[in-house]
């Protein structure tokens, strides 16, 4: 109870956030093509990135087309298969879920809840949508050049991405590499937009620590990403000379069909490392935004504050800065120095505490909360179930001795769709149901909802756990066919039989999820302006969905945190974050509650 | 990959540092009008100003890595063949020194208005720049024709590498000068396009710095560097 203060404060001058001269074009063309307004880049990029990811998972279905049932589908031969793993792994981990949790929910959500009428340079914003087009673009023009898209697996190890016999070494690698160079420059472009309109755009009263933990993770997120993709790029960059001009910084000499090749003493391994070096800050840069995401679904649809809201926010930039030195646990077995192999494992072992704290708190936020199923919170819950069955088994590999035997088996398959494929898109599933009245001004199909969660998390279930088995079995990653190989038993293959089954089921439901979308465009129940009852800024807009430059004539000022749900003395179960302590309305209709 | 970490190290201990201020003691929970108080952002963080730091960590996080990358190359190879130092390197040197001064006098003219002074200033500060990238590519061509290819030395080709990412950076850099030139021609006045060309001089200063940093690991220190990276396990 502050409110002494209050008086200071309405004399105090509205300056501090400078008001922004925003762009209002008038054309179809200049609001929704060339738009600089973030919430129509945010649907962009979104639209973008789900496109893709159809593809992505189109190519999914190929494989397990061909692992489920060998020999039947006669379009599928092992050049093909290759190049299906390749660019499903790389289009659902850059340009579907980097690209949609940044720039789709970073640029939707990052100006609204933090109090801002845009982002800080929107100019740069939309230029930054424009270049992650065009590297999509590239990307799927690699599907048509001679040679078709690079096989070379989505790490592109070399040598073997840039020589002779894997497919799409003509073309496709060449296309792949300057595509991934393009979303970076992008990229970059969005990320410095996101971290500037963070530290610099908030509204009065909008202290760091009452920020909702959406904003924390995606803040977290886009500076390691900033910090992490350099390293992809120089690698792109150093593949492409190598590919292109015959220098040697990655291969070494070999020989070609009896035949030197020109190149000399180039290290693989450092390819490895710089690789890495982006590969595991980008595991995170996935799983931030997604950390911060669901702690406010968990929050708003079990209608309790976040348990442990600073030790949240700790444990998000712990798990930043951590990031960036696990990143040799993906090398064991590169023939690297064993001694370290045992600090990359004392390191990834460590990880494992701010992300156990994370969802301690979770769990704890939920014990005796007024849990709603709701669309939204299902596909939370799931969440903290997959993310802990792929975290546990995270643990099992990042021990040297046991990753060794399991390295090139399904096990890691298993492993990393369970915590880095099915978590996070569990929590953008929850996410869009969420915010999807917001964005626009529509309710969807709420049995259409759960049953697009239930079909999806009951079979995805059903696709990796047997696969954790696989691994143990010993059946290898990556291959096209295993024919008569000894130590792998007739019923492996019933096994793979039952995934592709699954997994078509699965490819299905997101059809109907989708559809759901579409459909409840124009025939969706108008939606409340704050439908789930949210204490974040952006349920507070003046209109739904938020207009360009998302505010009336004064932008919103913030008394409280984001998660005053259930205030004891408090009439309604939640508090806006721009409701002043003397507004709350008390319990008793008498005298101000205590806020 | 420990000069990125180092880099990496200081960048986070002062992040988490000043989020330490932002953080210890504070108890969000609690809602009050006090804290409703306008954000306390000292005036001289300005946007575009934050912007540019954000944006030179990186480019410090691009050239630290592919310097590393050039560490563990070295690290990695029995015999490394050194490139030679040729003088057009220093007189290029010397034009990007140049470059930065004159940008440095077009931000004090600016500050002082001297009209004048800022044009000369600030077209003697671009003539330089493309001077230099001009410089650099008779560079290359110059080490090709003393059989320096890229294909067979490596350490030409981490320099044809590190000076075109450098080169496409002054690019940029060049770019964002044009606009100020735009912005004066639509009338803006010297005050108006201070901030602007500020940013450049930082940014200039800063790349000159980058440049300073790879003439000394590809060129002048490359031999006692070799000489690191084989002995120990620096990398």
């Amino acid at each position: 109870m502050a409110h002494s203060a209050y008086d200071a404060v309405s004399t105090a001058p509205l300056a501090e956030v400078e008001e922004m001269e925003l762009v209002h074009p008038h054309s179809f063309v200049g609001k929704y093509v060339w738009s600089q307004d973030a919430k129509v880049i945010a649907i962009q990029y979104a639209v973008t990135a789900t496109a893709i990811g159809l593809v992505a998972l189109g190519l999914s279905i190929v494989m397990r087309l061909q692992l489920g049932f060998p020999n039947t589908f006669s379009l599928i031969d092992p050049s093909s298969y290759l190049q299906a793993v390749s660019m499903h792994g790389m289009i659902m981990v850059v340009y579907l879920l980097t690209a949609l949790f940044l720039g789709g929910f970073g640029n939707y959500l990052i100006p609204l809840m933090v109090g801002a009428r845009d982002m800080v340079f929107p100019y740069l914003n939309m230029l930054s949508y424009w270049v992650y087009l065009a590297a999509v673009l590239v990307l799927v023009a690699s599907f048509f050049v001679p040679g078709g898209p690079t096989g070379a697996g989505w790490t592109l190890y070399p040598p073997q991405a840039v020589s002779a016999g894997t497919p799409g070494v003509d073309g496709g690698i060449i296309l792949m590499l300057v595509s991934l160079g393009l979303f970076i420059i992008g990229f970059t472009m969005g990320g410095l937009n996101y971290v500037v309109t963070v530290l610099q755009a908030r509204t009065r009263g909008m202290t760091l620590m009452r920020m909702p933990l959406t904003v924390w993770g995606i803040f977290m997120a886009t500076v390691l990403a900033l910090l992490a993709f350099p390293a992809l790029f120089v690698a792109a960059l150093m593949m492409l000379l190598d590919r292109l001009l015959g220098t040697s910084f990655f291969l070494p000499t070999m020989l070609s069909l009896g035949e030197q090749s020109p190149h000399a003493g180039g290290s693989p391994l450092l390819f490895q490392h710089l690789f890495w070096f982006f590969g595991h800050p980008e595991v995170y840069i996935v799983a931030l935004p997604a950390f911060g995401i669901v702690s406010d679904l968990i929050a708003t649809h079990a209608r309790r504050n976040i348990f442990g809201y600073r030790m949240m926010v700790w444990a998000i930039i712990a798990i930043g800065a951590l990031s960036f030195v696990v990143w040799a646990h993906h090398m064991y077995v590169s023939g690297m120095h064993p001694g370290f192999g045992f600090l990359f494992a004392t390191t990834t072992l460590i990880i494992a505490v701010p992300t156990a704290i994370k969802v301690y708190n979770w769990v704890l936020t939920l014990w005796r909360g007024n849990i709603h199923l709701t669309v939204p919170m299902l596909f939370a819950i799931g969440f903290i179930f997959t993310f802990v069955n792929g975290g546990l088994t995270g643990l099992f590999l990042g021990n040297v001795t046991v990753d060794v035997p399991l390295s090139d088996t399904y096990f890691v398959v298993a492993h990393f769709h369970m915590v880095m494929a099915v978590a996070p898109i569990m929590v953008i599933f929850g996410a869009i149901y969420h915010w999807y009245p917001k964005i626009t001004g529509r309710m969807f199909n709420e049995l259409g909802g759960k049953v697009h969660f239930w079909i999806t998390f009951v079979g995805t279930y059903a696709i990796y756990y047997p696969m954790h088995y696989l691994g143990f079995q010993g059946v290898p990653r990556r291959y096209y066919a295993y024919g008569d190989t000894a130590f792998i038993s007739d019923s492996v293959q019933t096994l793979n039989a039952f995934i592709t089954i699954a997994a078509i089921v699965v490819a299905l439901a997101q059809i109907l999820f989708l559809f759901n979308l579409v459909w409840s465009l124009r025939h969706g129940e108008k939606a409340d302006p704050n439908p789930w009852k949210a204490t974040t800024l952006e349920w507070q807009t003046p209109q739904t969905p938020p207009r360009h430059g998302n505010w009336g004539a004064k932008l919103p000022v913030v008394y409280r945190w984001a998660y005053d749900y259930g205030v004891p003395g408090a009439k309604d179960d939640f508090i806006p974050q721009n409701v002043p302590p003397e507004d709350v309305v008390p319990a008793d209709g008498s005298g101000a509650a205590r806020a | 990959m420990t000069l990125t970490l180092a880099f990496l190290t200081l960048l986070m201990a002062g992040f988490t540092g000043w989020l330490v201020r932002q953080s210890v003691g504070v108890t969000p929970w609690i809602a009050d009008s006090a804290h409703a108080a306008p954000i306390q952002v000292p005036a001289t963080f300005t946007a575009p100003r934050v912007a540019l730091v954000v944006f030179l960590a990186v480019v410090t996080s691009v050239f630290a890595l592919t310097i590393s990358a050039y560490m563990m190359r070295m690290a990695a190879s029995a015999e490394w063949q050194f490139l030679p130092q040729p003088a057009l390197l220093w007189v290029n040197s010397g034009v990007l020194v140049l470059a930065s001064l004159a940008l440095q006098a077009a931000w004090v003219a600016a500050k002082r208005q001297r009209q004048l002074a800022f044009g000369r200033a600030l077209g003697l500060g671009a003539a330089c720049t493309i001077a230099f990238l001009a410089g650099q590519y008779l560079l290359w061509l110059q080490l090709g024709d003393a059989g320096y290819y890229m294909s067979a030395y490596i350490g030409s080709a981490f320099f044809v590498l590190m000076s075109a990412l450098h080169g496409l950076h002054l690019l940029g850099g060049l770019v964002a000068l044009t606009k100020v030139v735009t912005r004066l021609k639509q009338g803006a006045t010297l005050a108006q396009t201070r901030e602007l060309v500020g940013l450049c001089a930082v940014y200039w200063h800063y790349l000159l710095f980058v440049w300073i940093v790879l003439f000394v690991v590809l060129f002048v220190g490359a031999a006692p560097l070799y000489a690191m990276c084989r002995g120990g396990a620096v990398s």
